[in-house]
């Protein structure tokens, strides 16, 4: 693992590094490339503006208004039916919507039952193995006009439920309950 | 779907405000989102400006043709509507890469770009190709070796091993991606059985 952990520190200084020197060798004017290929970097980050506000808006007005914390209430008992800790569920329902907000309340968990504690350890898994399914969706697709999503919510989603499931499984594994 | 989700999500949460007398929250709350929506699109112009320049100069120097020749093999299997060395299965790959290695800034960039790479191959522009799906169900799902933020957390926090977490997300994620790629692959077959 910690072999991960070293090349994940180095690989974007040596793709700094290589793609340059493999382009000069090559003889590409490295450097008006690099610009001509960075002037378009303004335009994507503009093009997926709307799709951020539209998205960071609803799912912020929809956490401070106490209608995210009543949705994980109104979960709960199917959750304790399946031996899954209440606690750990506004994580669950928050980490599709928006990473910010779920890495908020991991931070909180991990605080406030400890790091080391059975949630702590099930929010830092669940917080690991999932993505913020629904806002990359609205975004990529945004970004290209993409309107008609078909089935990719259902795969996205669906993704999230079984590693959810699973991160439940494995901690309770690895770790004890 | 995505419309529907939208609606809900704005609505039912301006009427709990509403409910709990609450409502100035609603206001406060649109404000921070759309400071906090340009926040990370300024910051992503430079990280994108970043990645896009570097990709121009793996472009022109032949090394995107190169790598995509070389994942094409594999690739064709789960992307078969992309012709084998096209530039989208680059795109892709340093996505993939990028997320499994925890390097989420780098990720979006080449997301992006292997969007619109998948978009040009679209027949209707407005609907997403089977190719798309694939690509975003990889992606969301994606195996993530080392969660950075987590171990940083939890290292703060005063574990007595940050780095423990690590075997049981790489199992949970890898749950996830085969479900997704099974589950994309029988919606796929579903789907265009259907139409």
């Amino acid at each position: 693992m910690e072999i991960i952990t070293e090349i994940s520190r180095y690989v974007i200084p040596f793709l700094l590094f290589f793609i340059p020197l493999y382009g000069f060798i090559k003889k590409v004017p490295v450097f008006e490339a690099f610009v001509e290929g960075a002037s378009e970097g303004i335009k994507v980050a503009i093009r997926i503006l709307p799709f951020l506000v539209g998205m960071l808006v609803a799912i912020g007005i929809f956490r401070a208004s106490g209608a995210f914390a009543m949705m994980a209430q109104f979960l709960e008992p199917a959750c304790s039916f399946l031996g899954i800790p209440p606690e750990v569920l506004p994580l669950a329902v928050m980490r599709p919507l928006s990473g910010t907000g779920a890495l908020g309340i991991t931070a909180e968990l991990i605080h406030n039952y400890g790091p080391d504690s059975f949630i702590g350890r099930l929010a830092s898994i669940m917080q690991g193995s999932t993505d913020t399914t629904f806002y990359v969706l609205a975004v990529y697709f945004g970004s290209v006009g993409i309107s008609k999503h078909r089935y990719a919510l259902a795969v996205g989603l669906g993704a999230d439920i079984v590693s959810f499931l699973a991160s439940v499984f494995f901690c309770s594994l690895f770790f004890g309950n | 779907m995505v419309n529907v989700i939208w609606l809900i999500l704005l609505l039912s949460g301006i009427l709990v405000a509403a409910l709990n007398g609450n409502l100035p929250l609603v206001t406060s709350a649109a404000f921070d989102a759309v400071a906090y929506a340009v926040k990370v699109a300024i910051e992503l112009i430079g990280v994108i400006s970043l990645w896009l320049g570097l990709l121009k100069i793996a472009e022109k120097a032949g090394l995107v043709r190169l790598i995509s020749k070389i994942v094409a093999p594999i690739a064709s299997l789960l992307f078969p509507d992309v012709p084998r060395s096209h530039p989208a299965f680059f795109a892709i790959i340093m996505n993939l890469s990028a997320n499994f290695l925890g390097l989420g800034n780098a990720a979006t960039p080449f997301g992006l770009k292997a969007m619109e790479h998948l978009q040009e191959l679209n027949p209707e522009k407005d609907t997403a190709s089977p190719s798309m799906i694939t690509f975003l169900a990889l992606n969301t799902s994606c195996i993530t070796l080392i969660p950075t933020l987590v171990i940083s957390l939890r290292s703060q926090a005063g574990s007595a091993d940050p780095a423990e977490i690590i075997g049981a997300t790489v199992l949970a994620t890898t749950c996830g991606t085969v479900f997704a790629i099974v589950f994309n692959s029988i919606l796929k077959r579903k789907y265009f059985h259907k139409h």
